[in-house]
Order: C-alpha cells, then structure tokens, then sequence
C-alpha cells in the first residue's frame, strides 16, 4: 500500500525548496504549522465527512446490521439475533454454490483480463504498427459505451440464430453452432467476451507502462544476445510487474463483486441452468428483491472477508514478483 | 531505393521518420501485422455495426433467419397495374432479380424490373425452388417508434441531469480535497491518504446496503439525493489524479502569490485552478462517462420512479418487455451510447491522459 503514491509527496516537497525544507513541521511546533495544518484540514474536510458518512459508518453498521433481524418490513420487532444470520448463511448450499459460480468464473475471467490488456498494450506499442493513435481510440472506444448497451449489442452479437459470431461459424463451416449464452459450459467465455468491452482503461494503463520503460534496457538486453521472447521475458515483464499488480488487485476486487452483465442478460433468474448466480446477485436479491437488510449485511461482510483475505495474500506475495525500480 | 524515398519526403525528425517511415525491409511485415491488426479490431468493434444494422431493420426482416445482414426489405415489382414478388432468379450465368408475373409448375414468367419494356422472360424451373430478392431500405422510423416508446427526451434529461450535476459536485470537492493533499502538511496525512486510496479496493456491496437504509430513513430514496449528495464529498480516483496533477505543477507560483497576500482560498481559485485545468477537464469527462453507465445505484435508489431513471436503468426495463423486437432494442442501445461515444471522441486526449495520471503513479 505504501506503494501508492506516498512517497514521491516527500522528494516533491524537498524539490520545491523554500521555508518547508528546513522546517519540518509538525502540530504545535509553529504558528506557520499550525496555519498550514488547519488549512490542509479544512480542504480535506468533504472527504474525510464523505469517508464516515458513505465508507466508515456504512462498514460498521453494515456488521451491526448482521447481528439484527433489520428488514422492510420488520415483521418481528428489531432487535438482536446474535450470530444466527451467520449460521443461516453458513449452512445454506446457495450461499457455497454462489461462491463457487463467482470462484469459477473469476478463475476463468481474472487471467483474461489481466492479459488481453496488456497483450493489446504491446501491440499498440509494437513499432511495426501503422496508425498507432487512431488504433488506440477505437480499442478504447468500447470502454465509454454505457455498460448496459454494450450487454444488449453483444447479447445479440451471439444470438443463436441471428448473432454475427454463429453466421460467421456457418460460414466457415460449422453446421450447429452453439447457443453461447444458453450453454453451461460456454456462459463464462461469452462473459469474458462481452468483459472485453471494457479493457481501454486497462490498455492506456499498459501502454503507459511499457511506453515507461527505459530503450536502454532493450538495448542492452540486444547487445546481450536476447531476441523478442528473452526482452519480454527479462525486461518487459519484470519492469510492467507493478502495473500488472495493480491491474490484478483492482481485477480481483472487481470480478468477486461481478454479477451486473447476468442480472441485464438474464433478469437475474441465474440461467443457463444456475451458472450465473453469482455471489453478489444473491446478495442483490436477499437486500434489494427480499428487503432483507440484515442477511444481505451478513453476505456483503463474508464478501468483504473474502476479498480482504485474497487481496493480502496477493499484497503479501508481491514482494517475491513486483519489481519496483529504485525502491525497496 | 532508401536514399530517393527520403529525399522524396520532406524532412522529418529523426524520432518520426524512425516511427513513421520504417526501414523498406520491414515495410512488409509492418503491413501484415498491422493488416492483422485491422482484422482483430474490427471483430473487437462489428457488434457496433451489427447493432446499427439491425436497429434499421423491419420486423419482418429481423423474424427472418434468411434475410440478409444488412437491413433490407422483400423486393416487389409494379408491372401493368399489379404488383409482383421479385426473386432471385439463376438465368444468363448469374442471379438476376426478376419479378414473377405468372406462377407455373415447370416455367415461369418473369419480368425484369430495370428493363419492364423487354417484356416477359421465361424460366425453366420451378418458383417454388427460388428465394425472394432483398432489397436494400433502412427503416429509419424505428428510432422514432423507439424515442417515443421510452420517452428518450425524458430519459436523456434525466441522464444528463444526473451526470453534469454529480461532475459539478465531484469537480467541486475533488478539487479542494486534492489540493489539501497536494499543498498542505499536517500530521496524519500519510496515513489519511492511504485510507484515501484503500476505499478504491473496498467493495461496493459493503456499504450499499446501510447506505441504502439510511437513505430511506431520510426519505431520499425514489429522489436523485443519493445518486447526486455523495458526489458533494469527493471520491479516491478524482482526488487521486487531480492531486498528481497538482504535484506537477510547480510551488513558485503559489508561493508568489501568498507573499502578495492570497490566502489559500485565493491561492488555488487564481493560481491552481487555472494551471490545473486539463486534470479537471478529464475528471469532468470520466465523471460524465461514468454516471451515464451507472446502472446499479440508479436502480436501486429509482426503481418506484421511472419517471427519474436515467437511459441506462430505461434501457434495460425496455429490454426485459421488448426482447423480441431486436431492431428496437438496438436502436435504443445505440441511442443510450452515442453521447458518451461523442463525447469521447471529441476530448479524448484529456481522457487518455487522466487515466495516465491516475493508473500509472503507483
């Protein structure tokens, strides 16, 4: 985490000179400090009262929220169940088979997402393209259409009568193309078609990386004999690392939470044959469709349980594969 | 060969020509790699043209498994006061389309349409084997029936609406949040800006639902408040590429101007602002991205109103009652994109460059 930004704040401020170079303040020390602390307090102050009112609050009522019996309609007077909506939730089988839709669909999708990127980045970047900035836009373009349109183009995209992908499959020759978003064993790669959609951001922050990257080093790795494979393995993999982290924290957080694509498929009924209901949509159905605000609390807490451990497991493993030039 | 194609060209810097004008030995290959690239492209992009294409077809065509992909209606033929179906007949080495005048079971009489004056042609075969004649015609009036069918002005306003009053509300606190962080030192700002950056990686199911309660119990849901009042108080990714962009910025400025006496209120509204513009320029225009793709919020927080839902929410209820017709549900897909698809093609510089800022500084 102290990755993020924290510390060029320090080089920037020496950079800058002056009165703050020498004086290092701190609360109390200086009427100049204390000026300049009340004021970076006061400009702070949206954020921080949106950070307890929308995140912080939000945390802790939501564990509250678990331990009642909170709901719209409140049938039963409100009042403490202690640990009965995490015993429920522990031993209902829809709670483990959403957790396994969402685990296998994040093991198939995760490594899509984190490649196809950054394979697109070094396309983009490779100096045997022609037209580089216009290529850029137009994959990028899919990443601004609203995702809701995009679900509906694709969904028809791979219809099974009408869809391009099944007319093209008959055209080359196949006489029963598959019913890609009715078939159990093909939901999760047309999902992680219709992802594609949104891998611009993904390919800017890819492209910048590798644009990042010192000549030097490839030329180096020339002068040592290394042909394209030997670069990508020694130079550009070891020096994308950090961004490739990152793209996998902000992946992982985000496909553990995915269900808004099957919910606009499929109204939320789970189809093809249950392979869509995913662990978020029973949370989205137990406090949204059912109003039952304490369950959904105690579902959305196993999830944030779950991604926390995940995520700092991979924080934890980093060290080992994420090289960071001239740090640590 | 080398030295005549550069001298053809006008000179260029070194670094472009390398970039442009690639040694003739890999002229080759640069154009089948990027031939390649086109290919995939394309496939990247064709559910676009798919979905153009359909929104212009009539229903008949889209119930149609042999129509063709382009929109398109069944050919008729006026001859002498009547009207004929047209069909692709296999005559003179090729299909010709010829409107069918008089049915038989061995032959029949045709007539051509570009030339009704040559009079009839027989065919031997049987009209039974032949297929109908397409004949290119968008059918436009779908985005009229659509526009009307989901009230578009009244959903474009609410979207509109929604976005520039949240890009208001977001540029506002983003602005003084990052500048907070960008200019000014007080003991826990490290700390402050980690948990800044930490509710990035937070799940957005946590909150939802006390946030959800705690609307209710204001009375706000079924209202624009929850979707518009949370914009008021800043976000992580905003806060955190407009504070980049601040750090870049240099402090002789700021520093002239509070020797001159501007408070810092003065400082960043004459000396920050100004300079930090294409920044907030790209906040302004992920902001305007992103509500017009919020699906979630607005359908929680608007699901009893549907006079108040933006196009997305609208979109997909016309989805759910019309699945049927395809042509009109891609035509209000296209009409739910197009202005965000503009509006990134028009500042689409800026928006390349925030995600810079904001991806890349780990």
């Amino acid at each position: 985490m102290a990755a993020i930004g924290v510390q060029p704040l320090e080089a920037l401020d020496r950079r800058a000179g002056g009165r703050r170079f020498f004086r290092r303040p701190s609360l109390g020390r200086s009427a100049l400090a204390r000026h300049e602390a009340k004021w970076g307090l006061i400009f702070l102050a949206p954020w921080i009262f949106g950070f307890f009112a929308f995140t912080l609050i939000p945390i802790i009522a939501s564990l509250i929220f678990s331990l009642t019996n909170l709901s719209l309609e409140q049938t039963q007077p409100l009042r403490f169940v202690g640990l009965d909506n995490f015993v429920r939730m522990l031993g209902d089988h829809t709670t483990w088979d959403s957790l396994a839709v969402t685990f296998r669909f994040a093991a198939f999708n995760l490594p899509i997402a984190i490649v196809v990127p950054f394979v697109v980045a070094l396309v983009l970047n490779s100096r045997y393209l022609r037209g580089t900035g216009l290529f850029r836009t137009l994959f990028f373009l899919p990443y601004v259409i609203p995702f809701v349109s995009g679900v509906l183009a694709w969904q028809g995209m791979l219809n099974l009568e009408t869809g391009w992908v099944n007319e093209f499959l008959r055209m080359i020759g196949v006489q029963n193309p598959p019913n890609w978003l009715q078939d159990t064993t093909l939901i999760y790669p047309s999902l992680a078609f219709i992802g594609l959609w949104g891998i611009g951001a993904g390919v800017i922050v890819n492209l910048a990386g590798l644009k990042g990257i010192p000549t030097e080093l490839y030329d180096a790795a020339r002068i040592d004999g290394a042909g394209w494979w030997a670069s990508l393995r020694n130079v550009t993999l070891p020096m994308m690392s950090p961004v490739i982290f990152y793209s996998l924290i902000l992946g992982i957080v985000d496909v553990l939470q995915y269900f808004l694509v099957p919910l606009v498929l499929y109204n939320g009924t789970g189809e093809p044959g249950g392979s869509t209901l995913f662990f978020n949509l029973l949370l989205y159905k137990q406090a949204f469709n059912f109003q039952n605000y304490a369950y959904g609390a105690t579902l959305a807490w196993l999830l944030f349980a779950i991604t926390l451990a995940i995520t700092l497991i991979v924080f934890r493993t980093s060290r080992r594969w994420v090289y960071y030039a001239g740090e640590r | 060969m080398t030295a005549l194609g550069a001298a053809a060209q006008p000179p260029l810097p070194i670094g472009r020509r390398r970039r442009f004008l690639p040694k003739p030995k890999e002229t080759g290959k640069s154009f089948l790699f990027t031939f390649i690239v086109v290919i995939v492209l394309a496939t990247f992009l064709s559910p676009i043209l798919r979905s153009v294409f359909v929104s212009l077809k009539t229903p008949e065509q889209v119930g149609q498994l042999d129509a063709p992909q382009y929109p398109a209606v069944l050919q008729t033929f006026d001859y002498q006061g009547k009207t004929y179906d047209v069909y692709d007949v296999p005559i003179e080495g090729g299909l010709k389309p010829l409107a069918l005048v008089k049915k038989g079971r061995e032959s029949s009489q045709f007539v051509d349409p570009s030339n009704a004056a040559a009079g009839l042609i027989t065919w031997q075969g049987s009209w039974r084997s032949l297929d109908r004649s397409w004949t290119f015609s968008p059918e436009w009036s779908n985005y009229a029936t659509v526009w009307d069918q989901i009230d578009y002005p009244r959903l474009l306003f609410n979207t509109a609406a929604l976005a520039l009053i949240g890009m208001v509300g977001t540029i506002l606190s983003c602005t003084l949040v990052a500048y907070g962080f960008a200019r000014f030192r007080f003991p826990g700002r490290g700390l402050l800006f980690t948990i800044l950056i930490a509710t990035i990686f937070l799940p957005y199911a946590v909150t939802i639902i006390p946030t959800y309660t705690f609307f209710l119990k204001l009375g706000w849901v079924g209202t624009w408040l929850p979707l518009l009042v949370p914009t008021f108080f800043a976000n992580a990714y905003d806060v955190f590429l407009l504070r980049q962009y601040l750090l870049t910025i240099p402090r002789e400025m700021d520093e002239a101007a509070s020797i001159d006496g501007a408070g810092p209120v003065r400082t960043l509204v004459s000396v920050i602002v100004p300079q930090a513009w294409p920044a907030i320029i790209a906040v302004a225009i992920f902001h305007v991205v992103y509500a017009w793709n919020d699906f979630l919020a607005p359908l929680i927080y608007l699901s009893t109103k549907p006079e108040l839902q933006p196009l997305a929410v609208g979109l997909a209820h016309f989805n759910t009652l019309h699945y049927r017709n395809q042509a009109f549900i891609q035509a209000g897909t296209l009409m739910t994109m197009i202005i965000p698809v503009l509006i990134f093609l028009v500042f689409q510089r800026f928006f390349t460059r925030g995600i810079v800022i904001s991806g890349v500084e780990k």
